[in-house]
């Protein structure tokens, strides 16, 4: 194996990891009954908060500071707390306005995802183009010698290890624990949580706002890793609505969420290599205006979701042996939960 | 353990769903609660498991009156409610569902609880699997599951609402014989909420009556294994007079001539997700009216929307009056006068938030531009013909369930060819539900075919002239209605089809 | 309605204060940038066209239940298609309203198109109209850097824009004074009555509020659901693409990626601030144009974002969708209360008599 292939592959892991936040914070949020519509502008808005944070702790309030004055470590956390906050914050608007005041979610997520944008162009107008720490790597002992693996995975930063925590810990959460149970109960069948001494709308505030935060986590992983800084337009234009549409591609599961964002991080790792190196097949290149690659992952989105809505995915079960089927069906089905976007009353 | 009632009273705006109602439930009897739909028997009911509180009145559990705030606390008093539609998850296996709302650790003994399920269910005599995800379960089988999830949870009082509605007859003595021994061996309340004078007869030691929000009477029932006619008539006939509060006289059948063929089913070959249904052949008849009976999901419905162009037809012919519509669509049909109508009135067939106006032209206005002042007054007569209380511009969610069915028979065309009607009773009371019938039966007359579905066997076999048993994607003729009992359709519908 | 107003403006005015600016410095500002002169004015004016175009169309695509987010696209399509055009055809001075009227129609095909594929994909294919409007919006976006990086690269000039159209190619302006094309305002003012009243008085309307209110019953009740949501789609798409053929035959004169601008969201937060009733449509896109336009001179004048626009807008839908869902949870509870008084008063009644 190439040394140069396996760098790839840890840069997609690295470039895919705000979306895999994200995705799962959403996959949190769906997965108790409510949708939240405004990831991309939280995402916008929570890197700017996590970039200005963070700044500001490590350079002071000068915007042309070029001497720290705390550890780059402080700023850091103090950017990614902020970027939670604010990000818990938009998703407590929107768990608010569905639950109290019933009203719809896609319409309270539609105007937030505007509103934050251009708030955070707003009050980020004086940061842009200004450099703030950067999260640093930190390979993991023992576990970065591994062959293969090691380089991929684990000569990473700690936002890179947060998100395969995140992954496998929401998956051992939503389907081997108890509350876990009650936390899928609430987005398919509030009745019958219910009906088992669950309290419905309180836990969907808990997973709204932790759903939310996470997206913080996400923003923040965009300004103080993936992209370091804040531009204008953002440098993360869309990824809000690509990782919206990974949680309908994978099926609500934290597995399937996963390798759809890796899927995406891997388009853009290929595109971008083509417009660095050119496009060569078979010893001939290729010309074409490479501005068009910038499409690839808007195709993609369309395809990931008709391959949801054909039902491929889910006839793939059906190809399977039998003690397979059984152990991939909670992977492979794609259906949503039964009661999202509705509100729960007890009457 | 034993319960009472006391003086509960629950109102829903003008209407007094429980008037006044007091009444004992012993332990190790199986209680009926009998009576019509809108009688007061469900309100009643989830007011004991925790659901509702009642406006006023009490609820004594061993003489100590007793509280329910949630259906949490009703089960730790031991009191539990099986829904009529089991409030199980369906993406659940039955073993997450056994196990969801046991006071189990934040890591549940997943081996433990597989293992009093196992033996639970053994003990009832039920054959529950534990990796089965409910969504694909029979009714039958997520109430058994409901039972020993509810019973795992000390529940010492059963609660069971219409538990026989779309379950089969080798299905409900599974159930009964279940429930026998819980009662009866292992002292446990059972109430059994039915309008079925069958199910309270054959399973309960008393039955309480209600009507109109009151309790009317209470009647002790015949012992298990009565089976001398003159009795049981005599029984059922005190229970039906205390129902309604007089004698129904039994259906009378109009003998239409049958004419041209209006439809032909032609080697139909469907499919969905779940079943599969092959080789089905009919031709029905101008006045003709053929019943398909069945479980909820066992193919009548596929079978009907596919008729009419809802759903895709494999292959094999859909012929009307000769001419191939197969995979047409639902509004070439509708041109030619079928006209489907769905069980769920306000989520299929009528728009909540549009007036009865507004649905009055959609159907009938041929022209592009709309005359309001005329379709109003149009509504505003048809109205009175079908004896709608409502008005013309009211929404249609304003109405009761009753005058929204009688909407949707003012929606209808005039002279329909084939008329094709999922459960079209579904829901309603015993006098709406005749209302619907003489409608339909006055469409007939005009040369109506009529294609219906219903899970009431009675409703069947009086106005079918044929009916199609439907099992899990098998179809079974019944040609000869007037000589078939319920019981038979009963063991037809469960799959037996070598029985008859 | 003027709660959520006052709050919004004090929303954006403490804004305001924590970038260190005056609130009422920058209120000046804007007004001034709006309606200092009849220049100023025709600015809002040239705001005004497109945002009501769009949102006329936004209501015809709400009305049929459907998030129409690629309006966006829709519009930028029709910029594209109406470009086109302009730098293709040069007619003769006599035939210059031809040529105006084509490159208008190619707007409105490009805008349908886009719409149309949009409306497909949801209709046939079952993508989700919010998500298929996004790809499709950063795809009309892609396609727009790439014509302008490839077959419209303006000799000699940047890669922002197209070469500039030729006179013929432009919507005439008014005067000098009034530097707005008459054509689209009188289009405009045809749309906003014309719409409103198709939609209530015609069986095509109807048609259209059954299916958004539920598509199954009203596939039951006889209305073609699949081609009256498509044709909603394409109304929506015409009416976009005349909008974008404004951006570039007036507004800017050339072909820009951006030319959009953000415009047809703008529309969905003005028909959801509407709250569908139509008439209000032209006075919330007045207000809006007007703060869109009185805004574009902050930068200079104040060294503040522009994007104070879209937070005063933002936050104005916002706070009054929340006081709406507040008034109406208050005036649910009323009732439930009065509900609950008369069955007291009943339950002791008939405690007392039973």
């Amino acid at each position: 194996m190439n040394v140069e292939f396996l760098n790839t592959l840890a840069s997609v892991v690295a470039n895919a990891t705000p979306l895999v936040i994200a995705s799962i914070g959403e996959t949190i949020t769906e997965r108790a009954g409510v949708i939240n519509l405004s990831l991309n502008g939280s995402l916008i808005v929570t890197a700017m908060a996590g970039f200005i944070a963070a700044r500001v702790i490590s350079f002071g309030v000068d915007v042309d500071a070029i001497d720290m004055i705390a550890s780059a470590e402080a700023g850091l956390i103090g950017g990614v707390v902020v970027a939670m906050l604010v990000g818990a914050l938009v998703a407590l608007i929107i768990a608010l306005s569905s639950i109290e005041l019933r009203l719809d979610q896609v319409t309270v997520g539609f105007i937030l995802t505007l509103l934050m944008a251009d708030l955070a162009q707003f009050l980020g107008q004086e940061y842009t183009r200004i450099p703030g720490p950067v999260v640093p790597k930190w390979p993991v002992p023992l576990l970065q010698d591994l062959p293969l693996l090691g380089p991929v995975f684990f000569q990473q930063n700690v936002l890179v290890y947060l998100s395969y925590v995140l992954v496998i810990g929401l998956w051992f959460w939503l389907f081997r624990t108890r509350p876990g149970m009650a936390h899928r109960a609430i987005g398919e069948r509030p009745e019958a949580a219910y009906a088992r001494g669950t309290n419905v709308n309180r836990l969907r505030y808990v997973y709204v706002v932790l759903g939310g935060a996470l997206v913080g986590v996400a923003g923040g992983a965009y300004s103080l890793h993936f992209k370091p800084g804040l531009s204008n337009p953002p440098a993360m234009q869309g990824d809000g609505w690509i990782a919206l549409a990974i949680v309908i591609f994978g099926g609500w599961h934290p597995f399937r969420v996963v390798v759809g964002a890796w899927l995406f991080a891997a388009l853009r790792a290929v595109s971008s290599d083509i417009q660095k190196n050119g496009l060569a097949v078979l010893g001939q290149t290729i010309e074409f205006n490479f501005v068009l690659l910038n499409g690839l992952p808007w195709l993609m989105l369309i395809v990931t979701l008709l391959l949801v809505s054909s039902g491929a995915i889910e006839r793939l079960l059906l190809l399977l042996p039998g003690p397979v089927q059984r152990r991939m069906r909670s992977v492979l089905r794609s259906d949503p939960p039964r009661a999202i976007g509705t509100t729960f009353e007890v009457d | 353990m034993d319960i009472e009632l006391r003086n509960i009273h629950k109102r829903f705006g003008t209407v007094h769903a429980n008037n006044d109602i007091s009444v004992v439930f012993p332990a190790g009897r199986i209680t009926g609660i009998l009576g019509e739909n809108g009688a007061g028997k469900s309100t009643l009911m989830k007011i004991l498991s925790g659901y509702q509180p009642a406006d006023t009145g009490d609820i004594l559990v061993d003489g100590n009156a007793s509280r329910f705030s949630s259906p949490e606390d009703a089960i730790q008093e031991g009191i539990g409610m099986l829904q009529q539609d089991p409030l199980d998850v369906g993406a659940f296996t039955t073993l997450e569902n056994f196990v969801y709302g046991r006071p189990e650790r934040v890591l549940p003994d997943w081996q433990a609880a597989r293992k009093d399920l196992e033996e639970a269910s053994a003990h009832l005599g039920f054959d529950l699997e534990a990796e089965t995800p409910v969504e694909r379960m029979s009714i039958a089988l997520r109430q058994q599951l409901e039972i020993v999830r509810l019973l795992a949870l000390g529940v010492k009082a059963l609660i069971l609402d219409e538990p026989t509605t779309g379950i089969s007859a080798e299905q409900k003595q599974t159930l009964f014989a279940a429930l026998q021994q819980l009662a009866h061996r292992d002292g446990v309340i059972i109430l059994l909420v039915s309008h079925k004078l069958e199910d309270v007869i054959t399973l309960c030691d008393k039955v309480v009556v209600l009507r109109d929000g009151r309790r009317i009477g209470e009647e002790d029932m015949p012992a298990p294994g009565e089976t001398d006619p003159v009795t049981l008539e005599k029984i059922k006939s005190q229970l039906v007079h205390l129902m309604f509060g007089q004698e129904l006289g039994p259906h009378v059948r109009l003998e239409v001539p049958l004419d041209k063929v209006v439809l032909q089913l032609e080697n139909l070959n469907l499919r969905d997700r779940r079943l599969q249904i092959e080789n089905l052949n009919l031709s029905l008849r101008q006045g003709e009216v053929v019943g398909l009976a069945g479980l909820d999901n066992s193919g009548q419905g596929l079978t009907m929307r596919a008729i009419c162009g809802l759903e895709s037809v494999s292959s094999g012919r859909v012929l009307l009056e000769g001419e191939d519509m197969t995979n047409r669509s639902y509004r070439s049909f509708l041109h030619r006068g079928v006209v489907f109508g769905a069980a769920g009135r306000l989520e299929e067939g009528l728009i909540a938030g549009l007036t009865l106006t507004e649905h009055m032209a959609l159907v009938r206005s041929g022209r592009a531009v709309l005359d309001w002042p005329a379709l109003e007054s149009y509504t505003s007569e048809s109205l009175k013909h079908y004896d709608v209380r409502g008005e013309a511009e009211d929404r249609i969610e304003q109405l009761s369930g009753g005058n929204q069915q009688r909407v949707l028979m003012a929606l209808l065309p005039a002279n329909p060819q084939l008329l094709i009607l999922e459960q079209p009773t579904r829901g309603l009371d015993v006098e709406s539900a005749r209302w619907i019938w003489q409608q339909l039966l006055e469409r007939r007359e005009g040369g109506t075919a009529i294609l219906f579905s219903s899970a009431e066997l009675d409703e069947l076999v009086a106005y079918s002239d044929r009916i199609l048993v439907f099992h899990a994607g098998r179809v079974h003729e019944v040609s000869d209605v007037a000589s078939t009992t319920i019981d038979e359709l009963g063991y037809l519908i469960g799959g037996e089809f070598k029985q008859v | 309605m003027l709660l959520p107003v006052l709050l919004s403006l004090l929303l954006a005015a403490l804004l305001v204060l924590a970038v260190g600016r005056e609130p009422q410095e920058v209120l000046e500002k804007i007004w001034q940038g709006a309606f200092r002169n009849t220049r100023s004015f025709a600015g809002v004016l040239n705001f005004w066209i497109p945002l009501t175009l769009a949102s006329v169309g936004l209501f015809v695509t709400f009305r049929a239940g459907l998030w129409n987010i690629g309006i966006e696209g829709q519009i930028l399509a029709g910029a594209i298609f109406a470009s086109a055009g302009a730098l293709t055809f040069d007619f003769p001075p006599e035939l210059a309203p031809l040529q105006l009227l084509l490159q208008i129609l190619l707007g409105v095909l490009g805008g349908m198109v886009w719409a149309g594929i949009t409306g497909a994909l949801k209709i046939w294919l079952g993508v989700n109209e919010i998500f298929g409007g996004m790809a499709l919006n950063a795809l009309a976006g892609v396609w727009g850097i790439y014509l302008i990086s490839g077959p419209w690269y303006p000799e000699g000039g940047s890669a922002q824009q197209s070469r500039p159209f030729l006179e013929n190619a432009l919507y005439p302006p008014l005067s000098r004074d009034w530097p707005v094309g008459l054509l689209a305002i009188v289009m405009t003012a045809v749309a906003m009555v014309l719409v409103p009243l198709i939609m209530a008085r015609t069986r095509w309307g109807l048609q259209l509020k059954a299916t958004g209110s539920n598509p199954r019953s009203a596939l039951l009740l006889g209305v073609p659901t699949t081609r009256v949501a498509m044709s909603a789609f394409l109304v929506c798409g015409a009416l976009a693409g005349i909008a974008g053929s404004y951006r570039v035959m007036f507004t800017y004169g050339s072909f820009r990626p951006l030319v959009a601008g953000g415009i047809g969201f703008l529309g969905l937060l003005v028909v959801l601030l509407s709250t569908m009733k139509p008439l209000w449509i032209p006075l919330i896109t007045f207000v809006f144009s007007a703060i869109l336009a009185g805004s574009t001179r902050l930068r200079v004048s104040l060294q503040l974002d522009s994007s104070l626009a879209g937070v005063l807008q933002g936050t104005l839908v916002l706070v009054f969708i929340l006081f709406q869902g507040l008034r109406q949870r208050l005036e649910a509870r009323r009732g439930d209360q009065a509900g609950d008084v008369s069955q007291a008063s009943a339950s002791s009644q008939s405690g007392l008599t039973g």
